[in-house]
């Protein structure tokens, strides 16, 4: 049995607490900015993490390859989207900005919890940016006589993840997680299109039957369609930026 | 009991000397062990099918990879002792962003200044000056990056250091007279325990790099 005193007490702290809680909250989503591009991957992904957790956002569309001065003071180091502003403060790179998004706002974590399945999520989501990425795209579209090559050796790299997801419902496990947002917002809904517009079948059902499941139960994610590029629109822009690379 | 860490990796390598400063920095028992890059062991290229390179971080028998991934593991596994990474998530943003940009902005020029000549030496070096004012930019007044702790980013750049002199003398120039932020900042990293015991001797590498240089470029 507490005394009246002692209620009164446990009273204003729960009250302090919450209003603590409150005013963290609306300081966390006061103002939240992302400087994007409707085709970037890296983007899409930073808007999938935002809407994974639930917070409210201003877009600003980039119109790349022309870069504004406000892209230009934001990220003057790599003059790159996506740049995201929360308050003061300014980060870029899209692995750094999904890092700091998940401890942020700590509703719904995706990036793993036990460091090791932290390390290996950081490990493959660095694999498709840094591996896939450059074979799968820029060496596959300058390859005329060797394309054959540079396919086999993007569905060598691209096996590695067909074994990642082997399974799971997503590599994040039941629901989307870290490596889903980066993976995702790269292969199924950029570099295919990229591949549809070449004429290539990359991913076949036949040797792919695990990645062929993930990204259909991408599709069933509302927030992955909602950060999805629209295709008609994509796949043409893709046709340009490919005979651009062809040319060049 | 099998040693529960094992590091495979080369003397020379910034890489592997990321992982062994952050391993040294939190006390951690592990074995070491030296590969001979010209002739790869069995269990590297096991551990680590898809590069093939050091370093390799094995923990009760798992590997992983990536010498920044390392490191952060190393800083989750055992958060105890002398904390690599800040607390606060911006902080956190902002050294890896740092550690992220030494990574892409150094591996290519800094590979093309001791193992070519000529013109792509000259354009490696430009790009390597180009590093250097931005991170005496960025380092200011600073003792380290990350403000009076000793970090991350602190352990991703100062391997670098034991090649300067090797940069220099390859490719002619100053990093010495022209960065002089950078020096200070790399003696005062080379008191901590840690980095003292990890870096080569700088003329070691030097030495290594000059015959490497007389024997495939032919230049004395």
């Amino acid at each position: 049995m507490i005394s009246l005193y002692d209620f009164y007490i446990l009273n204003e702290k729960l009250k302090n607490k919450l209003r603590t809680e409150e005013f963290d909250k609306r300081k966390r989503d006061e103002c939240l900015k992302l400087l994007g591009f409707w085709i970037s991957p890296f983007s899409r992904r930073v808007e999938m993490a935002l809407k994974f957790k639930g917070v409210p956002y201003e877009y600003l569309e980039e119109d790349l390859p022309k870069k504004t001065p406000l892209l230009l003071e934001l990220n003057p180091i790599h003059k790159k989207v996506p740049v995201l502003v929360h308050n003061d403060k300014i980060l870029s790179e899209s692995h750094v900005i999904l890092e700091y998004i998940d401890l942020t706002w700590s509703n719904n974590p995706f990036l793993p919890q036990d460091p090791y399945e932290k390390a290996m999520a950081r490990f493959w989501a660095k694999f498709v940016d840094e591996q896939i990425l450059p074979l799968g795209f820029m060496s596959l579209v300058k390859a005329e006589t060797g394309i054959e090559v540079a396919i086999e050796e993007t569905r060598e790299l691209i096996t590695y993840l067909e074994k990642e997801v082997t399974g799971k419902y997503y590599f994040g496990g039941k629901t989307i997680g870290f490596l889903d947002m980066v993976a995702g917002s790269m292969i199924p809904f950029c570099l295919a299109r990229a591949w549809e517009c070449m004429g290539i079948d990359m991913i076949t059902h036949e040797k792919f039957p695990e990645l062929n499941r993930w990204i259909n139960k991408l599709n069933e994610v509302e927030i992955v369609r909602e950060c999805i590029p629209p295709k008609e629109k994509h796949i043409e822009r893709m046709n340009q930026i490919v005979e651009r690379i062809k040319s060049t | 009991m099998v040693e529960e860490v094992i590091l495979l990796g080369y003397w020379a390598s910034m890489f592997g000397m990321r992982t062994r400063i952050a391993l040294e920095e939190k006390g951690v028992k592990y074995e070491y062990r030296e590969e001979d890059l010209s002739n790869k062991s069995s269990l590297l290229l096991e551990m680590n099918p898809i590069h093939k390179k050091i370093p390799v971080l094995l923990h009760k028998g798992k590997p992983i990879c990536e010498s920044i991934i390392q490191v952060q593991y190393i800083d989750e596994a055992w958060p105890d002792k002398n904390p690599i990474l800040p607390s606060d998530p911006y902080q956190r943003a902002q050294a890896r962003f740092w550690s992220d940009y030494i990574d892409k902005k150094t591996y290519g020029p800094c590979k093309a200044l001791w193992s070519e000549t000529g013109e792509k030496q000259e354009a490696a070096k430009l790009e390597f000056v180009e590093v250097l004012k931005t991170l005496e930019s960025e380092l200011g007044d600073k003792s380290f990056f990350g403000g009076n702790e000793f970090g991350l980013v602190d352990i991703a750049f100062i391997g670098y250091y034991s090649w300067f002199c090797t940069y220099e003398k390859v490719a002619n120039f100053s990093i010495v007279a022209e960065f002089p932020k950078v020096i200070s900042w790399a003696k005062r990293c080379l008191k901590r325990e840690s980095v003292a015991k990890v870096l080569p001797d700088s003329d070691k590498v030097l030495k290594s790099i000059s015959e490497y240089r007389k024997i495939i470029l032919g230049i004395h």
